[in-house]
């Protein structure tokens, strides 16, 4: 194991360009890392989609409700594992939550992540749920049956005055939850905008530039998992809900690209000492992932589709595909986004005089493999969850049929 | 004084200096003695350190940048102490060579990373207008990035000004890694745990020199308490203009460099 570390970093050494501090050749922060703020992004961004219906009122995005809160829910739940498996003692993760540091804005990470999941997301699922649970709870059998009423709490009341105060409950939760989800978020932006010796990083938008990517990816990809689920169970899209959300998908983009511009133009203009290596770490590090798959590939290209599908009159086939298109680039370019931060903040020198290379494991504990399992496994999470958990609500399902 | 007189006073002055390094040798010895005849029937409770104040001390480095020649002993030394893997890319402290050229170009190089990139690239002699070594370690800074970000507390400033991490406490999430500007820090492939030079702390406490000040030949790195007037490191202090690395980042280095050039990062 020490072995091989050390013969991976040795040939590492050929691959370094001008003067570096001999220590950091080490890639520290590896793709898990890049994944964890992929992932807690995505959970920020399905919940504050979910937060325009019950906030804001937003009753066209209704249909994707339930499974925004379901995405949050899913990769919520994975978003700790990267972090966990990156450790260099992970048996000792729990002194984080024990002894935490309070000048450290990572110690926070537990509380935060705890509030977050306690605090806002279940609960608003358990009350946006209950009634449902209560009366699948009455018809199924077995096993079925049984989780359904160990879901509900063992709660039987649907009353009208049970279900207001459930409304109720599940508003004031939406009110905190999204300064909650704000938190959760900008906080991981935080972790890495004050790092005052990382001139790529050190940056007060930091925080914000992450929520608005957060927001881009949540719901480009709670637009995916419509589109795909709807498909799946060969159930009419509803296109009202399909156009109004591509419309605040364009909005946040347009604000997320305004706010990296700004955060380009002002280094540039301000052109302080790490400029230079900045430019270089650019175009010779991050070409591709920045300027071919962030800003062509995963803004300027998904933004063309999305006015191309507002302002000419398709018809509904061409604009679910012109859809699907944009948020799958959308996707891969937030990806981007967190590779090019995590990954290209850690491959210049901090004396500013040089170049590190990053070389990805394939199979190892920090490498490809496992963070493609860690990319997939949410969505697993997401197909069992939507089993148990009905994406629509059942008086709404028991209507059409009806009429 | 005459030339005759000057003379004779060195005469007696090197001497006399030799024997009041004898005398104040035997007073060491004989407090040392009597500190461990003390701890033995004190037992566990009280282990021999427990002589040494932390309260009374507060450590800093002293580099005289016209001093180093370049030898790597103190690297060689550091390794040995401290264990320290010996692959060219974990360090504690490390020796930068700078060359300043003609046209206003730097080149500088790791001496202790043979790397393809660090190679000797040969100068034309006419166009190095100046050239120097720049000794490298953990500046024990008075605001820490370090451990300010540090999520279980595991890197800590003691009293006497020396940051150290706890290896047993660490959980090797490297974000102290990612904040030190200096790159002072890597992570121990054995413990899996952050790493960086303590000062040879284990040698200090017990009034011994950091391992790498003791062997330099040229006595290019001074150790000492900026706490007692008469430590070499405040004669140090007093004596040279003094320049700390990346000033402008407010991490307050007490490594001290005299004749620092700019150029240095």
């Amino acid at each position: 194991m020490i072995e091989t570390s050390g013969q991976r970093l040795g040939e590492l050494l050929e691959h370094i360009t001008g003067f570096i501090y001999p220590n950091e050749i080490e890639i520290h922060w590896s793709i898990l890392i890049v994944v964890y703020p992929y992932v807690t992004g995505l959970v920020a961004g399905a919940f504050i989609l979910a937060s325009l219906v019950k906030i804001f009122n937003v009753k066209a995005l209704q249909p994707t409700y339930r499974l925004s809160l379901l995405t949050a829910l899913a990769f919520l739940l994975v978003a700790p594992l990267p972090l966990l498996l990156h450790l260099g003692r992970p048996e000792r993760f729990y002194e984080i939550l024990l002894t935490p540091n309070v000048t450290s804005a990572m110690a926070m990470f537990g509380f935060v992540y705890a509030w977050y999941l306690m605090g806002v997301l279940l609960l608003e699922i358990w009350f946006e749920y209950r009634r449902d649970l209560v009366v699948l709870a009455g018809q199924g059998r077995g096993l079925v049956r049984q989780i359904h009423r160990a879901l509900s709490l063992y709660s039987t009341d649907v009353s009208e005055a049970a279900l207001a105060f459930d409304r109720k409950a599940i508003r004031a939760i939406t009110v905190i939850g999204i300064p909650s989800a704000f938190l959760l978020h900008g906080y991981v932006g935080f972790i890495f905008g004050s790092v005052k010796a990382n001139p790529w990083w050190s940056s007060v938008l930091m925080p914000i530039v992450f929520l608005m990517s957060a927001i881009v990816s949540g719901i480009a990809m709670v637009i995916f998992l419509y589109m795909v689920l709807t498909a799946l169970r060969k159930e009419p899209l509803d296109m009202l809900c399909l156009d109004t959300v591509t419309s605040y998908l364009f909005y946040a983009v347009i604000v997320d690209f305004s706010l990296e511009a700004l955060d380009f133009i002002h280094r540039l203009y301000e052109s302080e000492e790490s400029v230079g290596i900045l430019a270089k770490l650019i175009t010779d590090k991050l070409f591709m992932s920045l300027l071919v798959l962030q800003i062509l590939l995963g803004m300027f290209i998904p933004l063309g589709i999305l006015v191309l599908a507002k302002a000419r009159q398709f018809n509904e086939d061409m604009r679910k595909m012109l859809y699907f298109t944009a948020v799958i680039l959308i996707q891969l370019g937030i990806f981007a986004t967190r590779w090019n931060v995590v990954i290209g903040g850690q491959l210049f020198s901090k004396s500013f005089r040089g170049l590190m290379t990053y070389k990805m494991e394939g199979m190892g504990i920090e490498g490809l493999l496992l963070s493609l399992v860690l990319l997939a496994a949410p969505f697993v999470l997401l197909a069992v969850l939507v089993r148990i958990l009905p994406t629509r609500r059942l008086e709404d399902q028991v209507a059409p049929a009806r009429s | 004084m005459n030339k005759r007189d000057f003379l004779k006073g060195m005469i007696l002055f090197f001497p006399a200096g030799g024997l009041l390094e004898m005398a104040a040798n035997a007073a060491a010895k004989e407090t040392a003695a009597t500190d461990a005849a003390g701890a033995q029937p004190a037992a566990k409770g009280a282990p021999a350190a427990s002589a040494y104040n932390g309260d009374k001390h507060y450590y800093g480095m002293g580099i005289e940048i016209d001093k180093c020649i370049g030898c790597s002993r103190c690297v060689e030394a550091c390794k040995a102490e401290n264990d320290v893997p010996q692959e060219p890319f974990y360090f504690r402290t490390w020796i930068e060579r700078y060359v300043i050229t003609k046209d206003h170009g730097v080149i500088v190089e790791s001496i202790n990373v043979k790397g393809k990139a660090a190679k000797e690239t040969p100068q034309e002699d006419r166009d190095v207008i100046r050239t120097f070594f720049v000794p490298k370690l953990c500046n024990h800074c008075i605001h820490p990035p370090c451990v300010q970000v540090c999520p279980v507390g595991a890197t800590f400033s003691t009293k006497d000004g020396v940051v150290l991490v706890d290896s047993e406490r660490c959980v090797g999430c490297r974000y102290c890694i990612q904040a030190c500007p200096y790159g002072a820090r890597y992570l121990h492939p054995k413990t899996r745990t952050a790493d960086k030079c303590n000062f040879c702390y284990h040698r200090v406490v017990k009034g011994l020199l950091p391992a790498c000040v003791e062997v330099c030949p040229t006595q290019a790195r001074i150790f000492g308490d900026l706490k007692s007037k008469a430590s070499r490191l405040t004669r140090f202090y007093r004596m040279n203009k003094i320049h700390v690395l990346k000033p402008a980042l407010n991490t307050e280095p007490k490594v001290y460099y005299a004749g620092l050039d700019g150029e240095v990062r």
